[in-house]
């Protein structure tokens, strides 16, 4: 069944959006994750025009990590006073990425960007997970118990000043890497259409020592406040956001997400973790060999602001 | 789908002129749509228009032996558009240079008697500028070097018959009387919205006669339309709206699939 996309200007199969979005859904329901990184790349590959699937990505994130985020404020494993000062650096960051993604735009170097960062960003994350988990698998198969990092270490960002008191977090820190942090995820949100969870994640336990239950639900109130303001940038400067493929994305989604996180519970830690890092390395692979593939047509021809013809 | 069809009106006029043996009046042309509005639906996935048209006070003779040629021309309204080419630096292929032409017709689609070649002279087609080959396109910087400018409008032209936003159709216009004539024009599914004009020219024995236009306005129509619009003229609020559907899925979904 076809369904016209009206800022996209395209027709689509309804059922390969769903079909989409339920993966991607079920995928983050499994591993926890927003599934922004996957969605964006995916519309990309699907000949949405990248500005697009980014702007549009931005926007399905506000579902699934909305619905996550409420989950966790139930439980009250949410943050509020660190989520608010990553906040502030996020929606600093954002603003500046949508001024840069309108300027990447109109000067014809928007896709080659996009998919320069998802190539990097994915390469990176995705190798570094892939690594870990394999170590950590041979590891419990020889017996020895995985060994956790220790957290509570102090390192360099403890001796920076103006700090501040977290109870929830149980945490007393310098307010400059948390804001430096949240504006690097809203960076990347407006530039790449991610809700930012999967360097988030990392970046509040292993630099911040934030503890793990607290993580998660901080991280999802953060994304749906930075995605929300992304999309409003994008929608009142670039105009690129598709109301109607990203509600595609977001039935399939939520959808997608109960069955995968009943079908996580039944993998183990590790292998979830190869097999997430085994896909996010694919798909930068397929982005990245995209780059070096000679175009079918070496012109192009958009409007003044960018937009494709 | 075309919702319009399009109807001579021009007929009843021209029949009468050859009762009485009078000094020949000045041969004319006349097309007529039976609506100056065409509204295409989302699913819209490109259409034949079709254009009626009559000569006015033609010769019999020269009717008789094939020599009226008539051309239509749809054209849409004109932008600016920036053509970029790709070129491999360090084994990726990046957009590199650029040229921007100021007034492209966002689409021209054309229709013929027979082949152009036949209907008159190149001459004759530049200085009516009428024909693919001949659509002016004035680039922004003209210090630009010549080949430069000539490899990027020869490139715009190529994306645009590629796209199908320019193509010409031979044989596209077919005498149905003497005096009657029908035109079908492609309408590309990407065909733009706007005010487009259909021209008209006439041509005896290679012979440029006459010309005559008329507007033609294509909109969008249906709920589409009215998204990309709010879109487009409330960004803001439109904004506003995707977040809160957004948040209203997330919170549906929690709702039907509770597991907490």
């Amino acid at each position: 069944m076809g369904v016209y996309l009206p800022i996209a200007e395209m027709s689509v199969n309804m059922f390969v959006l769903l079909a989409m979005g339920a993966a991607v859904g079920f995928l983050s329901g499994m591993f926890g994750v927003g599934g922004g990184f996957l969605i964006t790349p995916l519309l990309i590959f699907y000949n949405i025009p990248p500005a697009i699937a980014v702007a549009t990505g931005a926007n399905q994130v506000i579902a699934s990590s909305f619905s996550g985020a409420l989950a966790h404020l139930k439980r009250g494993t949410l943050d509020f006073k660190l989520g608010t000062v990553l906040l502030i650096g996020g929606i600093a960051g954002s603003a500046v990425g949508a001024y840069i993604f309108a300027l990447l735009r109109s000067i014809g170097q928007l896709d080659l960007f996009i998919s320069l960062l998802y190539v990097v960003f994915l390469g990176t994350v995705g190798g570094l997970m892939l690594v870990e988990s394999v170590n950590a698998l041979r590891m419990t198969k020889g017996g020895v118990p995985p060994a956790l990092k220790k957290s509570g270490q102090h390192n360099w960002i403890h001796r920076l000043p103006f700090k501040m008191r977290f109870r929830t977090s149980k945490l007393f820190v310098s307010v400059i890497p948390v804001l430096g942090i949240g504006a690097g995820i809203g960076l990347l949100s407006a530039i790449m259409g991610v809700g930012g969870g999967f360097i988030m994640v990392p970046a509040l336990i292993y630099l911040l020592k934030v503890p793990t239950n607290v993580v998660v639900g901080t991280s999802l109130f953060q994304i749906v406040v930075v995605s929300a303001f992304t999309t409003l940038v994008h929608s009142s400067t670039n105009q690129t956001v598709d109301i109607v493929l990203a509600l595609v994305l977001m039935v399939g989604g939520v959808a997608g997400a109960q069955y995968g996180a009943k079908a996580g519970q039944k993998l183990r830690g590790e292998q979830l973790r190869a097999l997430l890092a085994l896909l996010v390395l694919a798909v930068a692979l397929r982005l990245g060999f995209d780059l070096f593939v000679k175009p079918q047509n070496l012109y192009s021809l958009t409007s003044l602001s960018g937009r494709t013809m | 789908m075309l919702r319009a069809a399009m109807v001579a009106l021009a007929l009843a006029a021209t029949l009468p002129a050859h009762a009485q043996e009078a000094p020949p009046l000045p041969e004319g042309i006349q097309i007529g749509l039976s609506t100056d509005r065409v509204a295409i639906t989302a699913n819209f996935s490109g259409a034949d228009l079709t254009i009626f048209g009559a000569l006015e006070n033609p010769d019999p003779l020269v009717s008789r032996q094939g020599r009226y040629d008539v051309i239509v021309v749809l054209e849409g309204p004109a932008r600016p558009v920036v053509v970029r080419r790709k070129d491999r630096i360090l084994g990726m292929w990046i957009n590199t240079r650029s040229e921007t032409f100021v007034n492209v017709p966002v689409s021209y689609s054309m229709a013929t008697t027979r082949p152009p070649q036949d209907v008159t002279t190149p001459n004759s087609y530049k200085q009516l500028s009428l024909g693919i080959p001949n659509i002016y396109l004035e680039p922004e910087d003209k210090r630009d070097s010549p080949i430069t400018i000539q490899e990027f409008t020869d490139a715009l032209r190529e994306r645009k018959e590629g796209l199908g936003l320019f193509s010409d159709n031979v044989g596209g216009v077919q005498f149905l009387s003497q005096n009657l004539f029908r035109a079908t024009l492609r309408l590309a599914p990407n065909v733009p919205v706007g005010t487009h004009k259909a021209r008209a020219f006439l041509f005896r024995n290679g012979q440029f006669i006459k010309e005559t236009s008329t507007q033609l306005a294509i909109v969008k129509s249906g709920f589409e339309q009215t998204i990309y619009r709010f879109a487009t003229d409330h960004g803001f609020g439109y904004g506003l709206f995707s977040i809160g559907l957004a948040m209203l899925t997330g919170w549906l979904g929690r709702i039907i699939f509770r597991k907490d």
